[in-house]
């Protein structure tokens, strides 16, 4: 973790027109990543995790969403004010992507030898025997047997399981310095959801890649995350070292979702959250968390609290300190 | 606990694979569950886990007849279920309610909310007039934590979490004995999970319901359950009291279910050690013969694909396996298979 960060992402702003209105679905999010570390973004349904990591590969759809600020250098390079041909280069190039579902974001009508083979042949001007035998090397690798055979088989005839290998697969290829995952492991069984991880982790300590995790999952990060970005409509509203954000979370949000866990030792009822996630479109002035929180005070709807530095490398957009413990007590009715 | 409320006994749900379009044969079945014996007391959870294509939400739709069972019996509060029909079945129908994963998918988008919880309440005709219905309606929203003043709303007027509030009332409508809830938390998001949890386990307290928890994540199963079972390919492996189970879990299967469960804690997680299981799990139109974890358990020895294991005592749970409580390795963290790259 040495010299200039690999990835910094700086005021990023994207916005959608929906039926409903504007919808700033990131607003002014800023993130660093060093060369191999590891990053997890947190967050639920509409909190802007996955429309960041879009917003990076400049893949957010026109013309109802738009990048409308902020700046993405990736090794010192702005990726935001790239060609459409130079970003192609870094797409599946410098910079590879695995997504959700592995059914929808393979092509159903190519057989995956040709979807493997194609980033090889465009990335690193492989000829076509060269990168056909490549192509079945990578499979191996992500632990696909008779992958010879296998590069003539079409998605469909492969597990869900594989197909997150197959994607894994042609994610990598090129060797990326940053891939990302978004939810890589959402829809598959826990069984394979390990096996997965592994394998992520293996290819990332070999390659030497950044890693991006974007997930709901605590469990997913706790283990696999070195920081911790937590996301909140559309905002980062906590992030700093893995640990200290599970030891010591300040957002009453973090410390919400925290106390939202079913945990082994825990018999009793849970804490969760209360009210409902928030409206993208009609999101109240100050901090957007402030209809949900317990500690919220009138100032916190007056305006957007600027990160605040609350340990080592740690900071939360929360105008006052406080003590995760003292969460639940105030639920019973003790003042805060 | 008294005498159960709802039982299977080597209950067998297959569905038959046909070849060819004019001369249609049928050329072997999936056999989604194949002969599970188990039981429900009244008032308590029993959480089904397993993976896809386990068969447990065959399972559970087997239970509901909504698919008919191939052979074996369903006692629901002593009676035979299997081959009900006409007002026999409605009246099973009425004491058996379904919550499914996808909330919005369960309601009907052209009916209001406060339709939706009224059907039930005309069809089985539980109340007497209009009014009395409006009056039962409201009443259930309060129940569920859904604000009555929103009966004329659609269902895409509602955020996730409320919509399967909506769908909770609507089983609750009926006044059911017992609830499937088939993945009925695992579609929402983490602060809204925990509030549907906290309303199941505040509505079986107060009505007194049974739930058969039907879901593949672990943590919410070991938080509601009073009782575990563990489905692999269309068979119970393990079943056992839910501490029981948890803290010294007897099967192979099992225990790589466990482990592979990330925890949500760093200091936990970097000494967890999960047992990574070896490629998907078999076809169940041909399952391996003897047991049907044999080709991926860590453990196995010729013998285990000689005979079928039963379920048998072994700690403090039932578990079907002939090295039950005996220890599997976990691999080594850093990877020792070769590669290429």
């Amino acid at each position: 973790m040495s010299g200039a960060p690999l990835l910094e992402i700086e005021d990023l702003a994207v916005e959608f027109r929906t039926g409903g209105g504007v919808v700033r679905a990131v607003d002014g999010v800023n993130l660093t990543l060093a060369r191999g570390e590891t990053l997890g973004i947190l967050g639920e349904s509409g909190s802007g995790k996955s429309v960041t990591s879009l917003a990076i590969m400049r893949l957010v759809r026109a013309p109802r969403g738009k990048i409308t600020r902020g700046a993405v250098r990736f090794e010192g390079r702005d990726l935001l004010t790239l060609t459409p041909a130079e970003m192609r280069q870094v797409r599946g190039g410098s910079i590879g992507m695995i997504f959700q579902d592995p059914m929808t974001s393979l092509n159903p009508v190519l057989t995956i030898g040709r979807q493997l083979v194609e980033p090889l042949e465009l990335h690193l001007g492989m000829s076509r025997r060269a990168a056909r035998a490549r192509a079945a090397e990578l499979l191996a690798t992500v632990g696909i047997p008779e992958a010879v055979r296998r590069l003539d088989n079409y998605p469909h005839q492969f597990s869900g399981g594989m197909r997150q290998r197959v994607m894994i697969a042609i994610a990598v290829a090129c060797e990326p310095k940053l891939l990302i995952a978004d939810e890589p492991t959402t829809a598959l069984d826990v069984t394979i959801q390990a096996q997965i991880l592994e394998l992520i982790r293996r290819l990332q300590a070999e390659l030497g890649m950044a890693l991006i995790l974007i997930t709901h999952d605590l469990g997913v990060v706790a283990g696999a995350a070195d920081r911790l970005a937590v996301m909140y409509a559309g905002r980062v509203v906590e992030d700093g070292p893995t640990d200290a954000v599970f030891a010591n979370p300040k957002m009453p949000y973090t410390i919400g979702l925290m106390h939202s866990i079913p945990r082994a030792d825990d018999e009793g009822a849970l804490s969760p959250i209360g009210g409902q996630p928030p409206d993208l479109s009609a999101l109240p002035p100050g901090c957007a968390f402030a209809p949900r929180c317990d500690f919220a005070r009138p100032v916190c709807r007056e305006r957007v609290p600027e990160p605040r530095t609350v340990g080592p490398g740690h900071r939360a957009r929360c105008l006052f300190d406080i003590d995760p413990a003292r969460v639940g007590a105030v639920r019973e009715g003790v003042a805060p | 606990m008294s005498e159960p409320l709802l039982q299977t006994i080597d209950l067998k749900v297959h569905f038959p694979v046909r070849r060819g379009f004019v001369l249609e044969r049928t050329v072997g079945s999936v056999k989604a569950v194949d002969g599970v014996s188990l039981a429900i007391d009244r008032g308590e959870t029993l959480g089904l886990v397993g993976e896809s294509g386990s068969g447990k939400s065959t399972l559970g739709r087997a239970i509901l007849q909504l698919v008919g069972a191939t052979s074996g019996t369903i006692l629901f509060d002593r009676r035979e279920v299997t081959g009900l029909s006409g007002p026999e079945l409605a009246a099973f129908r009425r004491r058996v309610q379904l919550v499914f994963q996808d909330p919005y998918a369960s309601l009907n988008p052209r009916m209001t909310a406060g339709n939706i919880v009224a059907e039930p309440i005309r069809i089985y005709g539980l109340r007497e007039n209009r009014a009395a219905i409006r009056d039962r309606v409201r009443e259930l929203f309060g129940l569920v934590g859904l604000d009555a003043r929103y009966v004329d709303r659609y269902p895409h007027e509602f955020s996730g979490g409320q919509q399967q509030r909506i769908g909770i009332a609507r089983a609750l409508a009926c006044e059911p004995d017992l609830i499937v809830c088939d993945e009925a938390v695992s579609a929402l998001d983490v602060s809204v999970q925990a509030q549907v949890i906290n309303l199941l386990a505040d509505l079986q307290q107060r009505l007194g319901l049974t739930y058969l928890f039907i879901a593949h994540g672990l943590n919410v199963v070991r938080h509601v359950s009073t009782k575990v079972a563990v489905m692999y390919l269309g068979k119970i492996v393990e079943v056992g009291d839910r501490r029981a189970l948890f803290r010294d879990p007897q099967h192979p299967y099992t225990k790589a279910l466990l482990s592979a469960s990330p925890l949500p804690d760093p200091v936990a997680e970097r000494q967890r050690r999960p047992i990574i299981l070896r490629g998907d799990v078999p076809s169940p139109i041909d399952p391996p013969a003897g047991c049907r974890f044999h080709t991926r358990c860590p453990i196995a020895v010729p013998a285990c694909s000689a005979a079928e294991p039963p379920l048998s005592p072994s700690g403090g749970t039932l578990a079907a396996c002939i090295r039950a409580g005996e220890p599997v390795p976990a691999p080594d963290p850093t990877p020792t298979r070769e590669t290429v790259l």
